[in-house]
């Protein structure tokens, strides 16, 4: 076995692929760009060594920096994690060259599937299933006819060179077909100024469903079984599973075996992903094979018990692989949500800046379900702008799916997270997703549950409550202690009350609690009671609650006269006031929130460095719109929200006072 | 008898309706509450004893004498917050506009010397059109008894003013002289003469919110402390204050049941101060984080934001907290935050609070500016406010602490009790760039020599070693562990008994 390997990545892979390393006894190099220098997985391995500036291509994929550093350090073996070098057969030959072990496949498998089209033959050749279509030079529309007819309706007529769904048609019958055809070669004329068109089959309700191969140097290779990866925005995956629950074992055996033979007529070694789409009948077609590890890859390890990395290493080292396709079983659920700096209250913009708090939830491993949080940062760490801008793959394992799913909702509601945007409501709500729930999705899922964009959720009534009761309950408490404050005079002190109206997203419930030694009862006004007992108490974040028994995980941040609640996607003030107080608020008017983002304004006095925008742009919400500096410090002054640039009244070089109008807005 | 009883309860029941429920509709139409609605808020529920409930006016010109309401516009006596004994006035909008006349001051004067005698705070109400025209001099006469009683007042009870409507005219001098002032949004203006005399004396046309509401008032003159959407969320945020408060001059801050871990560890304060010395981070994640649990009550937050100013408890007991903040002009000290500062640290020495001082200071602000605007005898006042403070002083010093404003930053040498920096601090001079040019001049035009000076320099002195080799730092911390050194330094001062010469007063740099 390797003495010593070098992880050729950063973030939560680094640390994964570490982890094992140290698991088989095997010393860590971690190799890190100037941004990365405090990075977790800097401080996982056994030793470090600095590869450049913080762009990725200035370091991490700089083949001579990263070959530096193998010759540093005497590594043996590079693993490449995924993206950077890892599918680079220039790598893999530079690697070959230094006598270094490349733990992945050899670079023939890497460059026959890195092309689009030789892959898709080799996979026709391998009798993979591929999408049918006709890829020669359609003349007139009637030939369109006859191929579509071949093909089989439905139908994607496409321009060759075509992108961004232009010059695309989608066509049922002959009629369409012929409309498309002269349709479709116009657009292509005039956008691409290349008219030539191609007709595939059009995959209906399509879904992402891709096949883990394993193969050793010994001519072995084995599937185990496959991830569902359909939950995607703009081709991102966002939440994966392990198995698919549209699979039936015919087409799981199927699909696994033409992978595995597809792996065979390539020489591939190590491990692998076969991509495919399915549709609404199970028809699977071929898109890619992607020769290295996958993100996703934990739900695969989850449900088969199989360390892919440790694999990977030992295949590497020139081992036969150990299992045989019987020992591969399908044991349990696994899903996976990926946690992304990236707010979804503003069309999922990437947000960058300083972890203020990470806390996730704990990782265990228990009888009846695993929590497993693959990351790369930590608290009071950094997502940089130079790289992906995925936090953690935050995966839970139970016997069936839908307990897999509780608990990724139990998981994501403890999982704190501050300082910057990031998808974790959005996740929260696929969990709790009608269609997601009953595994009824294609990979337009997002695009058509969620078309403008994520707005939040809104709980139900019977949810509501719930959080009614454990905020009066809570909040009670949080008075209780108030009153405790010294000073205070003998035998007058304040008695907090038992009745509170409890008022949160348009709802108002009149409670009446009653306290006990171990928690509270709660009483409606409709003399419906919920039992509350938890270990809150102020000042934590978490509140860990029971109502009724029933675990309920709140996100709890102290407000005036209540509590900001986030919980199951969801996001709200709650108000618990005594029913005089109550009684006041009310006639309190509602107030409109004043409109400032029509005007950038100078937040500090100080020098215009750089602006970014000219009248007419249209401008993002978090764009960057110019540069301030005070005190030698560069601020970036952002877009508040999507506007159009209708005056710029500041030149670099102006020096401004608080409050100068930099920018106005149409 | 009994009909002697009931004669009580409704005269008690006219009492409370002030100027009656056409007005009190008036007045919740405005989106205000009404004086007593407002003491409800302020107040324990059922702790208010009113005094002066059937005082009248006097006035006897103009047919006044005609209109004698009870309370003549202002509800006065004292309750509880939390179990905490306050005096509180709330002017009453619905009878004669909340005016005030001789009768309404001596209402208030009476509290005020209560409040004084028994040592509890006293908390203002203001919803007042201003003097009541038809006393004349006898109305002036009373807001200047108020004044006195509020001058004499100070530093003895906290005092705490809200604006909850209009407060114009000599009617601001009252809280202005308070320790602190807060607005409602939208529905409080405050100013010494109103739009329309400013425009027949200077032609600027201004509305009464641009003049004098709550936004101008707490971002552009700094005379509010802070600003609150409505009346509710004002009152309990007030009463929130009043909980780190103490009752008066004589007692210690209060201390309250905690849920927070003194020897709470931070890790991610390690990483706080950016590795370019250049780069901003937000001071108040640094504060939250030292919190007990994570609790801050800003005051003037949304002024000179270079500074932060506010309390916070450690260990269950009030602290005051100045701290720079390098997210706004680096941080550094200029008029306005030096005001802002010195005006709180002086609350806090007046009322025994502790005082923890965060620094990452570049220097005073340059510019002609600040040169003409005085900042000379403005930085001064908070270097007098470090310097004559006797309550425990503990210091951190997290980045830059340069040059005078090193000194002012309650410094060991302002009798700072404990002050501790941590690695990343540089205790200079100057930025190494600037003392390189100075002490190197004749090397100016060699850039190569320059930058071997500066990094010199930086190795030498951009540290807080040469500081701590002096014992102007205590102790080198690391950052991570500052909750549980800065608990065990106010722990260790809490008998501390410091006293500055017998004076009449001093003369700060007013």
């Amino acid at each position: 076995m390797f003495n010593k390997i070098l992880i050729a990545n950063r973030g939560e892979i680094a640390c994964r692929v570490i982890k094992t390393a140290r698991k088989m006894g095997i010393k860590t190099v971690a190799i890190y760009s100037d941004a990365d220098r405090h990075a977790l997985h800097v401080k996982m391995a056994d030793e470090a060594v600095h590869i450049g500036p913080s762009p990725a291509n200035q370091s991490y994929i700089v083949i001579e920096n990263v070959m530096r550093a193998i010759k540093e350090t005497g590594a043996e073996a590079v693993h490449p994690g995924y993206g950077f070098l890892s599918e680079n057969a220039k790598f893999a030959e530079a690697l070959e060259a230094a006598g270094v072990a490349f733990i992945g496949p050899p670079k023939g498998a890497i460059e026959a599937m890195g092309d689009k089209i030789t892959s898709k033959k080799l996979a026709q050749e391998a009798n993979v299933s591929t999408v049918p279509g006709y890829m020669g030079l359609i003349e007139d529309a009637e030939e369109a006819v006859k191929i579509s007819n071949q093909v089989g309706y439905p139908v994607m007529i496409k321009a060759s060179a075509g992108g961004g769904g232009k010059g695309m048609r989608i066509a049922w019958n002959d009629d369409e077909a012929r409309e498309g055809f002269q349709s479709s070669k116009n657009e292509a004329a005039s956008s691409f100024g290349d008219d030539r068109i191609f007709i595939e089959k059009f995959v209906t309700q399509p879904r992402h469903i891709e096949i883990q191969v394993l193969c050793d140097a010994h001519g072995n290779g084995i599937y185990l079984n496959e991830r569902e990866c359909s939950i995607q925005r703009r081709n991102q995956k966002v939440v994966e599973e392990a198995p698919s629950p549209f699979l039936d074992e015919a087409t799981r055996k199927a699909m696994g075996e033409q992978s595995v033979a597809l792996a065979k007529a390539v020489g591939y070694t190590s491990a692998g992903t076969v991509e495919f789409i399915v549709d609404g009948d199970r028809n699977f077609y071929f898109l890619e094979m992607n020769t290295r590890l996958q993100v996703e890859h934990p739900v695969t390890e989850l449900i088969t018990g199989v360390d892919l990395v440790e694999q990977m290493i030992r295949v590497a080292n020139g081992e036969p692989l150990s299992i045989t396709q019987d020992d591969v079983k399908i044991n349990g659920w696994a899903i996976e949500n990926r946690l992304y700096a990236e707010d979804p209250y503003r069309n999922f913009l990437p947000s960058i800046g300083r972890l203020t708090r990470y806390r996730p939830p704990e990782e265990v491993v228990l009888e009846d379900h695993i929590v497993r949080n693959d990351t790369g940062v930590f608290e009071g760490g950094e997502i940089s702008m130079y790289y992906d801008p995925m936090i953690a793959k935050l995966c839970t394992w139970a016997p069936t799916r839908e307990q897999a799913i509780e608990h990724q909702r139990n998981a994501l509601d403890a999982f704190e997270l501050e300082g910057i945007g990031h998808n974790l409501p959005f996740l929260a709500a696929v969990m709790d997703h009608p269609k997601f729930v009953s595994g009824d999705m294609t990979t337009a899922f997002i695009a058509e549950e969620y078309p403008d964009g994520f707005e939040g959720v809104t709980l139900d009534e019977a949810a509501l409550r719930r959080i009614a009761a454990a905020s009066a309950a809570m909040y009670r408490v949080r008075e209780i202690r108030r009153t405790r404050v010294s000073g205070r005079m003998d035998n007058h002190e304040r008695r907090v009350g038992s009745d509170w109206v409890v008022q949160m997203q348009g709802e108002s419930f009149e409670v009446s609690i009653k306290a006990d030694h171990e928690g509270s009862t709660v009483t409606f006004a409709d003399g419906n009671t919920h039992r509350v007992t938890g270990d809150w108490v102020p000042g934590h974040s978490l509140a860990k609650m029971k109502i009724d028994g029933e675990a309920l995980l709140l996100k709890v941040e102290k407000i005036t006269a209540g509590f900001r609640i986030r919980s199951r996607g969801s996001d709200f003030n709650v108000h618990v006031r005594s029913p005089r107080e109550a009684e006041l608020a009310a006639l309190m008017p509602e107030k409109q929130a004043p409109d400032t983002s029509k005007m950038l304004l100078c937040p500090m006095p100080g020098l215009i460095v750089k602006i970014n925008v000219e009248v007419g742009d249209e401008v993002q919400d978090g764009q960057a719109l110019c540069t301030v500096e005070a005190m030698k410090m560069e601020n970036i002054l952002r877009a508040e929200k999507q506007a159009i640039v209708s005056k710029v009244n500041a030149a670099p070089g102006d020096s401004l006072a608080v409050d100068d109008v930099i920018i106005e807005f149409e | 008898m009994k009909d002697i009883l009931q004669e009580l309860d409704s005269r008690r029941e006219t009492a409370r309706l002030g100027g009656g429920q056409k007005r009190i509709d008036a007045q919740h139409g405005r989106g205000k509450l009404t004086a007593r609605e407002r003491i409800d808020l302020l107040l324990d529920e059922g702790s208010f004893e009113e005094f002066d409930m059937f005082k009248t006016h006097r006035c006897t010109d103009f047919g006044m004498e005609e209109q004698k309401p009870y309370g003549d516009g202002v509800v006065t006596g004292w309750g509880t917050i939390n179990g905490r004994m306050v005096y509180v006035f709330s002017q009453d909008f619905t009878v004669f506009g909340g005016s005030l006349s001789e009768t309404h001051a001596e209402k208030i004067c009476k509290i005020m010397d209560m409040a004084v005698q028994n040592g509890a705070p006293v908390i203002g109400l203001n919803d007042s059109g201003g003097a009541r025209i038809q006393e004349g001099v006898a109305s002036l006469a009373g807001y200047a008894d108020v004044f006195q009683r509020n001058i004499m007042a100070s530093g003895v009870v906290p005092q705490i003013s809200v604006i909850m409507g209009p407060c114009a005219g000599g009617a601001v001098y009252s809280p202005a002289m308070t320790d602190f002032i807060f607005m409602v949004k939208d529905t409080s203006y405050m100013f010494v003469t109103g739009p329309d005399v400013v425009k027949t004396v200077t032609n600027e046309v201004v509305t009464a919110e641009e003049l004098g509401g709550a936004s101008t008032h707490t971002k552009k003159s700094s005379v509010a402390d802070g600003a609150f959407e409505n009346d509710v969320e004002a009152l309990a945020e007030v009463r929130r204050l009043v909980d780190f408060l103490p009752l008066n001059n004589r007692e210690k801050p209060p201390v309250r049941p905690f849920f927070d871990a003194p020897e709470r560890i931070e890790d991610s304060l390690d990483t706080l101060v950016p590795q370019n010395a250049n780069t901003p981070y937000d001071m108040k994640e640094l504060i939250l984080k030292l919190a007990d649990e994570g609790d801050f009550y800003e005051i003037q937050e949304d002024y000179a934001k270079n500074i932060i100013t506010g309390f916070i408890r450690i260990e269950g007991q009030t602290v005051g907290v100045v701290a720079n903040q390098p997210m706004v002009l680096a941080g550094c000290l200029d008029i306005d935050s030096s005001r802002k500062a010195a005006r709180f640290v002086r609350f806090c020495d007046a009322f025994e609070i502790p005082l923890l001082t965060l620094v990452d200071v570049p220097g005073f602000l340059p510019g002609t500016g600040q040169e003409y605007g005085g900042v000379i005898k403005h930085g001064a006042k908070l270097l007098f406010a470090y310097g004559e403070a006797t309550v425990p002083k503990v210091t951190v010093i997290t980045r830059k602490a340069y040059g005078g404003a090193y000194d002012v930053m309650a410094s060991k040498h302002l009798r700072g009790d404990l002050n501790y920096a941590w690695p990343t601090a540089e205790i200079a001079v100057m930025g190494a760039k600037g003392a390189t040019e100075i002490i190197h001049r004749a090397d100016l035009g060699n850039e190569e020599k320059i930058a071997k000076h500066t990094a010199d320099y930086e190795e030498r002195f951009a540290n807080p070693f040469v500081a701590a080799e002096r014992g102007f730092i205590d102790e080198v911390i690391m950052p991570q562990t500052t909750r549980k050194r800065v608990a065990r330094a106010f722990a260790s001062l809490r008998n501390k008994k410091l006293e500055n010469p017998w004076k009449k007063h001093n003369n700060i740099p007013l």
